[in-house]
């Protein structure tokens, strides 16, 4: 480059480049802007949730006595099925997709994201593609039954739905991919000057490792599918005993994309939580360089636990052996993780907004969620538990009171700065205990039904699992309806209100550059990088 | 060089389009690219159509989202901050692309060495074999115990694939020099030593077109025959795909070259496209080795 520009760099002269947003449709569907496509991701996947929760209630009211009342079965597999894939490829990835939309370019201080165009393919191929799977609901045959992980043969036995299920994978595939490396590129490149790795925010931390396992494992998720496609369609017989293939391979590909899918859905919620909790405690981080560590550690082990998922499919002995150790091995990163947020409110001065609340929510529950996980890994008592409710009840543990509750908590930590309005206080702190508490009756019964042998994804049961069952189901009708107060509350929030100050949180103090910039930013963030010391 | 590259001078800003059309297009042409298969494989009659209709519309959202970056890599619109994203940005697209193949190669692997063996009555799956395929035998290449797609001869890795090692390789020789040529200025060897690249490739299509009929009309060897066919040509045909788009681009950048694109320290699409080259590359010679060869 011939030029210097160290004079203009300061000078905050590009006039003409000081342009709002488009008027009218234009503006969300043409978007480049990181602040609208985060948000067009944020409404996405609360639509996305409450579509995914009817199809939770359709499955509770169904077993709320035992018998066979209100659904017919292969309805109701096919909402178990749905119920799954709309809620972590609808629901929880596009909503971290769209936290790290608003927030990443915030909190390292860049304009935008660095590849805007491709930001808003990835966003605009998430309603296309649930288009798609959603309308399986309406084809002959009815929508995919055969569960979300999609195993041979089962999953062939599917009609008209099936070839449209593997291709909204593709879709949703394709557009994680392209987000994730959006992400990825933003966090490399676009960081302000003196913002070394390890003085990011560790939302954007678990955002960068995160990325990195989407992009890894997402491709494998998409060939897995296309094999499933060619088996189904062009006689390829990658799955099928008879041609030399096995349908357990299908098990051991898929689970190396979906064991790393869980923490696609829980790692930014982990960063979420440790930019919180520091807050509400007034005190730093502790052992903040061992949080990045930890995160790192997990996800390296991720990559290496896969098979168990699949211990009573039978394999080596010594592949049980060693998909137990290391499976238990993500335990100490993990344990190190909760032991840094415990001992960042140690002695802190703590107070208890929305925010903190679901963040202490989310470390007592998603503890108990990772327990549960421990149990499963060990591989005699997974004979036990697998397929049971044992099951479903650890890992709505993780992902109700751990991710979603994440999401929540990252909600009511940063919506004052989106829509530069404070929200109401009293109604989402009767959101966060409603939430708290049912969601509690809802799942926690689940263990003693699972650990008493009531089989999951059965529309009916015996009637000794019938006391739980119901009070499961009270918790989830309870649940269900306590989050319209939560879109109640983000709609009146952006509506309107009490005006928020650029720092937010007057009483804390946050830290971190999105509160150096008003509330609601300007449309466009950093023109200007900060400097970082 | 032509036009408008010294009018002024690359920005200090990073480069945020304002708005753009081609993301919510592509969003609908893939839509419709995929309904129609959809429908095609549904037997519906209008499928075909819709497909066609769905990369017809593909390709033209390419050509223009394209042709809006050129156009703004050409007004120097682009810092080098802007440049140094789509290079990470196409390192970790590339990465994605390994990835899934490793799916395919990971595919081929456990069929070698689980399923295959395991039929045939080794390790702890004995009773598969005891109780439903007796007289199968651990053997590699194999269409399964059902013979499925019955007998089959393999395509010898000393043959047509060893020559597609070479045209491979030596393409991969063209396109570095042609990348000193843009780097030293000269023009006339690298416009030269890409189209060598490009049409190397399109031979390599070719020859593997010709193979994929020797195949299908004289050895038997199909999609259809067991897990040898399975993963024989996903692993080739994903690959063959990925060489007829890795030629594609640079057929195009060959052209953007006779334009007068590029300069020797601005030229992330070539470095892009030889990446993928590169990558494809690698991929074959991977390929060779355990799908033809070993
Ligand atoms: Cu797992």
């Amino acid at each position: 480059m011939a030029h210097t520009h160290e004079a203009a760099h300061h000078a905050d002269d590009h006039s003409h480049d000081h342009h709002g947003p488009e008027k009218g449709w234009r503006r969300w569907v043409y978007a480049t802007n990181h602040k609208d496509i985060g948000t067009m991701y944020l409404v996405f996947s609360l639509i996305m949730f409450f579509v995914g929760g009817t199809m939770a209630l359709v499955i509770r009211a169904e077993l709320f006595q035992p018998g066979l009342q209100l659904v017919d079965p292969m309805f109701f597999n096919s909402m178990t099925t749905m119920h799954a894939l709309v809620m972590i490829f609808g629901a929880v990835m596009p909503a971290f997709v769209g936290l790290a939309n608003w927030m990443v370019p915030l909190q390292i201080g860049a304009p935008d994201m660095a590849l805007p165009r491709m930001n808003n393919f990835s966003f605009w191929i998430m309603p296309f593609a649930f288009t798609l799977l959603l309308s399986t609901l309406f084809v002959p045959g009815g929508a995919p039954a055969g569960g979300w992980t999609m195993y041979p043969p089962l999953v062939l036995q599917n009609g008209t739905s099936f070839p449209m299920l593997i291709f909204a994978v593709h879709l949703m595939g394709a557009s994680s991919i392209m987000g994730a490396i959006n992400v990825v590129v933003t966090i490399m490149n676009m960081r302000a000057p003196g913002m070394s790795l390890l003085k990011m925010p560790l939302f954007v931390w678990s955002w960068l490792i995160t990325a990195y396992l989407l992009v890894a494992v997402m491709p494998v998720l998409a060939g897995a599918v296309t094999m499933l496609l060619t088996d189904h369609y062009f006689g390829t017989t990658f799955f099928e005993a008879a041609g030399g293939g096995d349908p357990v391979m299908f098990q051991h590909i898929f689970w190396f994309f979906g064991h790393p899918e869980v923490y696609i859905m829980i790692l930014p919620a982990f960063g979420v939580v440790s930019e919180i909790i520091p807050t509400f405690s007034r005190k730093p981080l502790f052992g903040y360089d061992a949080m990045v560590y930890a995160t790192a550690s997990i996800a390296f082990l991720s990559f290496i636990v896969w098979a168990h998922h699949m211990f009573t499919v039978g394999m080596p002995l010594a592949g049980q052996l060693f998909f137990m150790l290391a499976t238990m091995l993500i335990a100490v990163p993990t344990g190190v993780k909760v032991f840094n947020w415990t001992a960042t409110m140690f002695k802190g001065s703590i107070s208890f907004e929305p925010p903190m609340l679901f963040a202490l929510s989310f470390l007592f529950l998603f503890t108990i969620g990772g327990f549960s996980g421990l149990m499963l890994a060990i591989v005699p008592a997974d004979f036990q538990y697998h397929d049971t409710y044992f099951v479903v009840a650890h890992f709505h543990y993780v992902l109700v009171p751990g991710a979603i509750f994440g999401i929540m908590a990252a909600v009511y930590y940063w919506l004052p700065k989106w829509t530069g309005h404070m929200y109401n206080n009293k109604l989402a702190t009767w959101h966060f205990w409603l939430s708290t508490i049912f969601v509690n009756v809802l799942f926690f019964p689940q263990h003693f039904l699972g650990l008493a042998g009531m089989p999951r994804r059965i529309p009916d049961y015996s009637t000794q699992f019938a006391d739980w069952n119901m009070v499961s189901s009270i918790g989830a009708f309870g649940f269900g309806l306590s989050q319209l107060l939560f879109a109640y509350i983000v709609w009146q929030t952006a509506r309107g209100g009490v005006k928020a100050s650029a720092k937010v949180w007057d009483t804390a103090t946050p830290h971190g550059l999105e509160w150096t910039l008003s509330s609601p930013p300007p449309y466009h963030s950093f023109e200007v990088a900060p400097e970082v010391k | 060089m032509a036009h408008a590259q010294t009018s002024h001078a690359p920005s200090d800003k990073y480069y945020v389009p304002h708005s753009s059309p081609w993301p919510i297009v592509g969003s609908v042409s893939l839509f419709t690219t995929v309904v129609g298969v959809a429908l095609w494989l549904n037997h519906v009659n209008a499928g075909p159509w819709v497909f066609a209709l769905g990369l017809a519309m593909v390709v033209f959202m390419f050509v223009r989202w394209f042709g809006d970056v050129i156009r703004e890599s050409e007004s120097r619109l682009y810092n080098e901050a802007v440049d140094r994203s789509f290079r990470m940005g196409m390192m970790w697209f590339i990465f994605s692309e390994v990835m899934f193949f490793a799916a395919f190669f990971g595919a081929l692997f456990y069929a070698r060495q689980f399923s295959i063996p395991w039929l045939g009555g080794e390790g702890v799956k004995v009773f598969t074999n005891l109780l439903l395929w007796k007289d199968y035998e651990n053997a590699w290449p194999s269409n399964g115990p059902a013979d499925v797609g019955g007998d089959f001869e393999v395509i010898p890795a000393f043959g047509l694939p060893a020559i597609n090692t070479a045209i491979l390789l030596l393409s991969g020789v063209t396109i570095t020099i042609a990348h000193h040529a843009l780097k030293a200025g000269n023009r006339k060897v690298l416009n030269i030593f890409l189209a060598a690249t490009f049409l190397l490739g399109f031979l390599f299509i070719v020859l593997q077109a010709e193979e994929y009929m020797h195949a299908y009309h004289e050895l038997n060897l199909t999609l259809g025959s067991g897990v040898y066919g399975s993963t024989f040509f996903m692993l080739t045909g994903f690959h063959g795909f990925h060489v007829t788009v890795g030629a594609i681009m640079l057929t195009v950048i060959w052209f953007r070259c006779l334009k007068g694109h590029f300069t020797p320290t601005h030229h992330f699409a070539f470095e892009g496209v030889a990446w993928y080259w590169h990558f494809v590359d690698v991929v074959w010679l991977i390929l060779f080795v355990f799908v033809y060869w070993l």
